[in-house]
Parts: C-alpha cells; structure tokens; sequence
C-alpha cells in the first residue's frame, strides 16, 4: 500500500519549510496543503489542538506536529539519505545544536530585527551567532558534506534572516564577523533540496517591509 | 532469550567500564530525569554536585552556551547537555536494557512533542504562575496549566494502552520526563491551593502518579520532601541559593 503523506503548511514559513528539505532529501511524495493562518481549517485545529500551528505532516492518516520533531520522524521512518547522524553521540550533539538555534539563536535574532538593529540586541544576537560561525569548523555543512538535522533546523538562517535585513535596512549576520557563516547560508539555499522551498526573495522582503513597518 | 541476556549484559559492562559521569544540583527536576534514566539503564556513574550560585569552570567550560545542568561526562566524549537529549542518549547506547523511548515510530513522535511541549510551555506556565503578581495572569495561567493537564490526560490514556505508565508495563520516556516534576507538583498544590493533576479532573494521571512515585526505581532518585521544599523557597526568593545542600541519599 502506498504511503498517505500530507503536509499542512503555510508557503512562507521557515518552520514548514524544515520538513519540506526533509521530505526531499527522502524523495517522499506529498500533498501540500496551504494554510490561511488567519483562518485555520478545521483539519489543523483538529490534527494540532495544542498549538494549532503548521506545519502538521500527516502519515497514513496519523498527524505529527512541531518540525523537528516530524524532521526526526521522517529520519526514523524512511531510510535512504540519513538525516541524523548514526553514531548515539554525534546525533546528541546534533540535537544540541538544533535545539540550541531554536531556543537561543533565533529568538535573540528575532529581537535584534523586532528592535530594528538597536546595538546591544544585535550584539546578543551575534554573540548566539558566534557559537554556530564556531560550529561550522570548516566544513561545507553543519552536517560535513552533506547538509543534516543542524542545516535544517537553521533554514531560517539561511534565508529569511537576510530578507529581514534587506526589508529593515540593518545587517546582523554580517560577512567580516561570520565568514564561514555566509558562505554556509549561501551553499545551503542552492542544495537542490532546499532550492525548490523558498519562497522568491522579493516576496519575502515585501512581507517583511509590511512587516517591520518599512513599505 | 539467552543470547539477548548475553547481549545486555556485554552492553552494562561496556557502559561501566566506560566512565560516566553527570554534573548537577540538588532539587533540580532536569538532573532528576538523567539520574531516573541512568538508574534504569544500571549505569554506574559519578555525580558532581554543582552549586548553581557560584558556577564552576567545569559547568562553564563544559556548557559555555547555556550554563545549565545537568551535563553528561562519558569518558573522552564532549560533555552532552539538556535533559532529553541526554536520555536519548543513553536509551541509543544501551538500547537492549530497559528500553526508554517508545520501539514505534508514531509513538516515538508523539512522546518527544509532548516531551517539548512539557519543557517549553507547561513548566514555564508553572513557573510563571509561582513568580507573578499579577492576578488577572495568574487566572489566565491557572487555565493554560489545568487545560494542558487535561491534554496529558488524554495523552497518557492513548500511550499507555490501559497500562499503568506512559511507556505501558514499564517506566518509558514521558513518565520520567513528567514524573520527575511530581514533587514539584505536590508542593504547587500545597503552596498555591491548586491541584495540577487532580483526582476528579484527571483521574488517571492521578493513578499513574500515585504507581510511578510508589516504583522501587523512582524512590531511589527522586529528592526528599524537605529538599522540594527547599528548592521551592529559594525559586520564590524566601532563601538565598543554598550550595551546601546534603545531596540525597
């Protein structure tokens, strides 16, 4: 029997974006399903009571919510292109870092953006930063040749970040600080699977000038 | 069933020659869930007792993003941090002993969002609703807490199959991530004057809390009432942070 898999998404978001490279990576064929975020279906409310949030992958009929934790189903369910590494320890440290980028990083960018680039903001948000430029080592990807749950859970990073920027005017990710960073954003946004994600660059700079009040 | 034993055993004294060690401080629900876990999996450790107020180069340099116990130390390996990452860990690296996480992979799933959902939104309701003045919050916490405790209700009554733990016959994931705020949970009732899991509202959970504290395993890690208490006191400022706390038997 063929696999059901349906992705309740919203074209835009960083977070359903994870599990798009995801699925790619796999090759796993999906419906996509958009999401009015202003008026949610009642599929969505259904398949996510708690938080009712995208994105919801549904497999056969079984709903699973928050994106890495479906980016680590994915991995446990279809083999092919590993997305965690296999060794117990490499994969915490993985995990780590993944964990690291949603509960420090990305929130200390938010606010460096949502200040529109006040100086001690972009300092902590550079500091956070500073971990991942670390991090990277020399290597192509977090993940080594190959990009992994790490690259992934920095999506954001690699392409929305900069959008913001443009929109706001500001730079926080700047190239002389993070070096290895930029380059890293710039190889990641053309991996195939990631390519076919992203949404044009100037909707998404359109949608943050709205945002940030810059349009 | 010879040659699983055979198995478990090679894999216990590979993990005992190995050596393990976990840096943490007394009362801290966290290093409780990595204590419950290497107990499971009968890892012989060393624990490193960390005065939070006064932070160690060891914490510093072993966690320098977070500062955060608990830290796990496994022989030449760089030290691991958070607490679920760590009992993964462990259920990978000894997974024929004690089995953690749930063998299924939709179960697996459902385990670590509620796993997530417990550290990033419950807990922090919950401490949240201990530090606020605010009383107009308070309510709107009150709610947010007694609604998710319906949530992990339902939850527990959909992974335990009609067992008595989360994980079914034996001690799983959820029940030593959740099961480690217990104590707190008690105190909360007793200082607030509200019952986060409450006979009438979430009659299972109730049960299951009452089979998981009364668990041979559980008794040995988790902290006595008096250092709950403590622990309690100083989060809501009546104590400054105490480093010489006894560390419990």
């Amino acid at each position: 029997m063929a696999d059901e898999v349906k992705l309740y998404g919203f074209r835009g978001s960083p977070y359903g974006c994870r599990v798009e490279i995801a699925l790619n990576l796999k090759g796993i064929e999906y419906e996509f399903i958009q999401e009015d975020l202003s008026d949610k279906s009642a599929d969505l409310i259904k398949y996510n009571p708690v938080h009712k949030k995208i994105p919801v992958l549904m497999h056969n009929g079984k709903p699973i919510s928050e994106s890495l934790v479906v980016v680590e189903y994915i991995d446990d369910v279809w083999k092919g292109v590993p997305i965690l590494p296999r060794d117990a320890h490499e994969k915490a440290r993985a995990r780590f870092w993944a964990k690291f980028i949603d509960d420090k990083c990305i929130p200390a960018v938010f606010k460096a953006l949502g200040s529109h680039g006040q100086e001690q903001a972009v300092a902590e948000a550079q500091e956070q930063l500073q971990f991942l430029e670390n991090e990277l080592k020399g290597n192509k990807f977090f993940g080594g040749d190959n990009i992994n749950l790490v690259d992934i859970s920095a999506t954001y990073l690699a392409y929305w970040l900069g959008g913001a920027e443009e929109a706001i005017g500001i730079k926080v990710l700047t190239k002389d600080k993070f070096p290895k960073l930029t380059e890293w954003c710039e190889n990641f946004v053309n991996c195939q699977t990631v390519k076919d994600t992203l949404i044009p660059r100037e909707i998404l700079v359109a949608f943050y000038k709205k945002r940030f009040g810059k349009a | 069933m010879h040659q699983l034993l055979n198995h478990c055993l090679i894999q216990i004294s590979m993990a005992k020659k190995c050596e393990m060690k976990l840096l943490g401080s007394v009362g801290s629900p966290f290093v409780t869930r990595v204590k419950f876990a290497l107990k499971l999996k009968s890892i012989d450790y060393e624990y490193i007792q960390e005065d939070l107020a006064n932070k160690s180069e060891l914490l510093l340099t072993s966690n320098p993003g977070l500062q955060k116990v608990p830290v796990l130390f496994h022989a030449n390996k760089q030290p691991m941090s958070e607490s679920l990452i760590i009992i993964e860990y462990l259920d990978e690296i000894l997974p024929d002993v004690h089995p953690i996480l749930p063998s299924n992979p939709s179960d697996r799933a459902q385990s670590r969002f509620l796993a997530y959902y417990i550290d990033t939104l419950y807990c922090p309701w919950m401490k949240e609703f201990m530090l606020t003045r605010e009383s107009e919050r308070k309510e709107e916490l009150k709610r947010l807490i007694i609604e998710g405790s319906m949530m992990l209700e339902e939850a527990f009554v959909k992974l335990s199959k009609g067992k008595a733990f989360f994980g079914g016959d034996e001690i799983g994931f959820l029940d030593i991530v959740v099961g480690c705020f217990l104590g707190w949970i008690k105190f909360f009732g007793i200082i607030f004057g509200f019952n986060v899991i409450d006979e009438t509202r979430n009659p299972r959970l109730a049960q299951w809390g009452k089979s998981l504290w009364s668990h041979e395993a559980t008794r040995s890690v988790i902290p006595s009432d008096e250092i709950h208490m403590n622990f309690f006191k100083m989060l809501l400022g009546f104590l400054p942070p105490m480093p010489d706390m006894p560390i419990p038997a």
